[in-house]
């Protein structure tokens, strides 16, 4: 319980600075100050500034706002794709789709999502698009492993045998009496791929096959970072502690949900 | 001296009283059957005789094991004493080896744990003595077999070779057989007794079947509620006293009365049936082999009647459920339900009730979806009133229908399975192990509620079950089951009185019986 | 078991088959003539056509796909478009620096992660337990690339422990292994918080077995229990999840290069993306999935050393 309202407080306060910002960010992050480049932080500037002179309390406001939405639509390719081939699978064990659909799967395991990114980049060019559909596409064989394991312990049940003998379909047995039993655990999986879609995208536009300029984003800040570490620190701490703890909030929501929902929720990792 | 004496032992689980002042006492060489129904806290007695608990338990009283008191002991005696001068043989054989592991390496490990001196190779030897004692020779069952390669009978007699290795004085069988075929478990009662005679060993045998502990117990305890209500000798079926153990006695061999006759015309036909499997190839280019669980099974149902299937596992009688209810095709012969092959059409007339009570419902919807779900077959939901007449047919309330399953017991979830096979009033009900899972006293009352069912609403049964009373309790006509053929097929009676093929009078020979009394 | 390793080695060779159609797919097919993208817009058509012809485009797409599997199988990867020299000298060199490094760091991912789960399950629930699983959790939430920046800032500018960067050759083992230590810790750590989660529940799993309480019985100790029996069957998942984590660390290597400016694999593909170097990127891409390929089929093979069910009647 307590990991759950620690996670879900981190969690919160990143989501609702990404929200203010749509309306409204301590300075305006488009405007360039050279002059006031690479403050440390005072009054003024609670986090200080960069090497544009940009308020980076308000970039990593911003800067959230990436984060969480590359890593929510990616989790939602995973699950939207990834959940109905598990589910399919598991109702067709044994044919020649569950065996395509888990062979694709393990294909996939064989390309991390950076390698996935480095492919689309070298023919798309880089942008924030590619980051989502390298994690995404990463996220679709987690889940359909995760849905295909837990539904074929639930096909062996009696009441899915019950439903058989009242008539009822594949599809229909799937959406009424699977689905809602594998539920929680895609929920907690769900957190646990959200927050790893953050350290992803971060990853990726630190090495610039994510979030181009002007866009900001963590890793890039992280990046531009990296040159001025000895002469201000502070620039790049700040984006570091902003991953850091949206991503261990989002992990002890998870494993406070699942603690809360069923501790014996087997999640992939 | 007494081997075990249990005195005024009182335990409790976080606070939760479990067992109140339980005593027991058990002498070498003799057999003490311990008997209850589920949450009776006779596994836990057991347990505490090896203070093998869960965290958090607190045991008053006294436990005394060859002169010692077990509950003062360190944990450091305790693992001395446990597989040194007390063994302990458990329920599931399939789960209680170490699967990575060789039977000889665990077996051998009883030896080395309690002997260190003891080399590998002189373990090793010994280990092979104790499965051979166990019926399992060297010849057939080398040390480095691996777990998954055996038998569950098997499986159990290297549990009880680790639990004897040492040839302690005290065993301990929680429910030894309950997982076992009929005919297993009369081997493995036999060896069980064979190995008490030649080591003088006491056992104290745990079951919840009182057939099987008053074939070979010298005495015998029943429990309820964590208390000992009664206890007696091999007789107890004459002198007992206590309420509880008549009502247990009556229950177990508990005969619902039945009024029905059956029609002359056939309701169900089953005609020259076979189902085949494909088995994983054994090399890449060779052609698949095929295993054939349903082997030319032919035999019909008569309106009204009430047919028994027995069998062990294994032998096909859950295939032959299965492709009766339509959910497995048939590779040769017909089925036909009210001369129509099974189809969308006639499914209508056949309903199920599964064995497990907890795993027949989803735990995510309320009663009423849940026994209304055969609707789907007549395309219609179904209305309150027919919900309520359901649920009142099998002593429920209307009011049950707005809970989820997990509030009520096995027995009502039992009744619950019944009234959603009732709900369409088909005319054949598959009864598929379906009092199997239940206590002595639940399942006399669930026959009960299925012979006046079948009275009220002229309903056929087909009742598959490995448990032979259960079939001569509710049952007119049987058939046999072996390795995908029926051996024999007669009236339940003559089946069970003059058995004719060799299987049957097997089965029949190695079911435990209770005492006429 | 022979058969076992032939099974995996036949759908081993089905998944490097697939993996290469896929990545020549990728470069080759989609994004239209590979010759112009990499010239980019403003080309000349005749050096459109001379890249076309020297990159062997005017074949058919299955002789060119050909060509190039059977270029790989013999060690021609063919010829880079930006460096004018044959791709696998360039990718050897650089490989001999982030397969180390990824090597290094799977190796102290296991060797922190094993003592630490199996510290943190044998003491269940104790102040060990509580602070060494509450330190996993940060380890798991830190990005890698971040925490090498910290520790560049500390062991580096701080404390001039170690260069800020840079690789000398391996021609001094020594210097070269103190080049990669903190890039392997700040790969390894984070890997590692996974792993020594993952042992932990595993051996929770396995100690609540049926079989912990018959070997409690025969009269071992919850330690004996563990060390004899538990822990061997809490591998079973625990190699599912270290197999799984070797791609994160080659994933992770390429960009820990960054951090450190070493010239590995890493630089060498974003510097050919930029420069559309597309065979560079191909043959790199492949490489790396090869090499997560192999080691997911020394996985496979470790399981069936664990597992007995898995070998099959011998």
């Amino acid at each position: 319980m307590r990991n759950l309202t620690f996670g879900l407080i981190l969690t919160t306060i990143f989501a609702i600075g990404a929200l203010v910002s749509f309306a409204w960010t301590p300075y305006d992050v488009t405007v360039l100050e050279i002059a006031n480049k690479l403050k440390p932080p005072t009054a003024a500037h609670w986090f200080g500034t960069d090497h544009f002179g940009r308020d980076i309390f308000s970039m990593i406001m911003v800067g959230a706002r990436t984060s969480i939405a590359v890593a929510i639509v990616a989790v939602v390719i995973g699950m939207g794709l990834g959940v109905p081939l598990g589910l399919a699978a598991a109702a067709r064990k044994g044919s020649l789709l569950d065996e395509v659909i888990m062979r694709g799967n393990d294909l996939i395991f064989a390309f991390p999502s950076l390698l996935i990114a480095i492919l689309i980049t070298a023919i798309f060019g880089p942008s924030a698009v590619n980051a989502i559909i390298a994690i995404g596409i990463f996220n679709i064989p987690v889940f359909a492993r995760l849905t295909r394991g837990a539904a074929l312990s639930l096909w062996t049940r009696d009441y899915v045998l019950a439903a058989r003998v009242a008539g009822k379909g594949a599809t229909r047995i799937s959406v009424e009496h699977i689905l809602p039993n594998v539920a929680n655990l895609l929920i907690v999986q769900g957190t646990i791929q959200f927050s790893l879609g953050i350290l992803a995208e971060a990853a990726l536009s630190y090495v610039g096959l994510g979030a181009q300029p002007p866009t900001p984003s963590w890793g890039r800040m992280l990046a531009d970072a990296q040159t001025l570490i000895a002469l201000a620190p502070h620039v790049a701490l700040f984006p570091g502690f902003a991953i850091l703890l949206t991503v261990l909030g989002l992990n002890l929501a998870g494993d406070g949900l699942r603690d809360v929902l069923d501790p014996k929720l087997r999640v992939l990792r | 001296m007494t081997l075990l004496s249990i005195e005024n032992l009182s335990l409790s689980i976080r606070g939760i009283p479990i067992l109140r002042d339980v005593s027991l006492s058990l002498n070498h060489g003799e057999i003490l059957g311990v008997i209850g129904e589920s949450g009776s806290g006779k596994s836990l007695t057991a347990f505490s005789v090896l203070q093998l608990l869960p965290r958090g338990t607190t045991c008053e009283g006294r436990i005394n094991l060859l002169g010692e008191d077990v509950l003062t002991k360190s944990e450091k005696a305790l693992c001395a004493m446990r597989g040194r001068d007390v063994g302990m043989v458990f329920q599931e054989p399939m789960t209680a080896l170490n699967p990575v592991q060789t039977i000889g390496a665990q077996v051998a490990e009883t030896i080395l744990i309690h002997e260190p001196q003891t080399s590998k190779v002189d373990a090793m030897e010994r280990a092979a003595h104790a499965l051979t004692r166990c019926g399992l020779p060297q010849d057939r069952f080398p040390l480095g077999r691996y777990p998954h390669e055996m038998s569950g009978g098997q499986r159990q007699r290297v549990v009880i070779a680790m639990a004897i290795a040492l040839q302690p004085k005290l065993l301990i069988a929680d429910e030894p057989t309950t997982a076992l075929d009929v005919t297993t478990q009369a081997e493995i009662l036999d060896l069980l007794a064979r190995l008490v005679r030649e080591d003088d060993m006491g056992l104290m045998l745990i079951s919840h079947d009182l057939a099987v502990v008053s074939d070979m117990a010298h005495r015998i305890a029943i429990m309820r509620n964590g208390e000992v209500v009664e206890e007696g000798g091999a007789d107890l079926h004459r002198t007992m006293t206590h309420p509880y153990t008549k009502a247990l006695f009556a229950a177990s061999s508990h005969q619902p009365e039945r009024n029905a006759s059956p029609e002359d015309t056939p309701l169900l036909e089953v005609n020259d049936a076979i189902r085949d499997y494909t088995l994983p190839r054994k090399s890449l280019f060779g052609s698949a082999d095929t295993f054939r669980a349903v082997n030319d099974v032919s035999f019909q149902i008569k309106r009204g009647e009430s047919l028994g299937l027995v069998g062990e596992s294994g032998c096909g009688k859950s295939t032959l459920t299965r492709a009766i209810l339509g959910l497995e095709p048939l590779q040769g012969g017909t089925i036909l339900l009210d001369g129509q092959p099974v189809g969308p059409q006639v499914r209508r007339k056949m309903q199920v009730v599964f064995q497990d009570p907890y795993g027949s419902f989803n735990p995510r919807h309320k009663v009423a979806r849940l026994v209304s779900e055969p609707f789907h077959l007549l395309g219609r939901k179904a209305t309150d009133a027919e919900i309520d007449e359901a649920l009142m047919s099998v002593g429920l309330t209307p009011a049950d229908k707005t809970k989820y399953i997990h509030e009520f017991s096995g027995g009502q979830r039992q009744r619950i399975a019944i009234a959603r096979a009732l709900i369409i009033k088909p005319e054949l009900i598959v009864l598929d192990e379906a009092v199997s899972a239940l206590d002595v006293s639940i399942r006399a009352q669930i026959l009960d509620l299925l012979a006046d069912l079948s009275d009220r609403f002229g309903l056929t049964y087909l009742f598959i079950s490995h448990d032979l009373s259960v079939v001569r309790a509710i049952t007119d006509r049987c058939l046999v089951m072996q390795s995908g053929k029926i051996v024999e097929e007669g009236p339940t009676e003559r089946l069970f009185t003059a058995p004719a093929h060799p299987y049957t009078q097997t089965l029949i020979a190695a079911a435990p019986t209770l005492p006429e009394s | 078991m022979l058969r076992y390793a032939l099974k995996r080695l036949g759908s081993l060779a089905i998944s490097l088959i697939v993996a290469s159609l896929v990545i020549f797919a990728c470069i080759e097919v989609i994004p239209g003539d590979p010759a112009s993208f990499m010239l980019g817009i403003n080309a000349q058509p005749d050096t459109v056509a001379a890249l076309r012809e020297e990159l062997g485009l005017n074949a058919s797409l299955a002789t060119r796909y050909l060509s190039w599997v059977t270029g790989m199988l013999s060690g021609d990867f063919g010829t880079s478009y930006t460096y004018r020299s044959p791709v696998a000298e360039i990718i050897g060199d650089r490989l001999w620096i982030s397969l180390p490094l990824a090597l290094i760091a799977l190796g102290l991912t296991v060797l922190i992660a094993f003592p630490v789960g199996i510290l943190a399950a044998t003491k269940r629930g104790s102040w060990a337990d509580m602070s060494v699983m509450g330190a996993t959790q940060l380890g798991i939430a830190i990005p890698n690339f971040w925490f090498a920046m910290l520790m560049v800032l500390l062991f580096s500018i701080n404390l001039r422990w170690f260069s800020a960067g840079g690789f000398p050759g391996w021609e001094n083992p020594l210097a070269a292994l103190k080049a990669l230590t903190l890039p392997a810790i700040a790969l390894a750590l984070p890997q590692a918080s996974i792993l020594a989660r993952v042992m932990r529940s595993a051996l929770l799993d396995t100690l609540s077995e049926d079989y912990i309480r018959t070997c409690r019985a025969k009269g071992l100790t919850q330690r004996q229990a563990l060390w004899r029996h538990a822990l061997r069957n809490a591998m079973i998942p625990v190699l599912t999840i270290i197999g799984l984590q070797f791609s994160f660390l080659l994933a992770g290597a390429i960009i820990i290069e960054n951090v450190f400016y070493l010239p590995g694999l890493g630089r060498l593909v974003f510097q050919a993306i930029s420069q559309r170097d597309l065979i560079m990127v191909e043959s790199v891409v492949f490489l790396l999935v090869f090499a997560v390929i192999m080691v997911n089929f020394a996985v496979d093979l470790a399981y069936a050393w664990v597992d007995p069910r898995l070998r099959g009647r011998s």
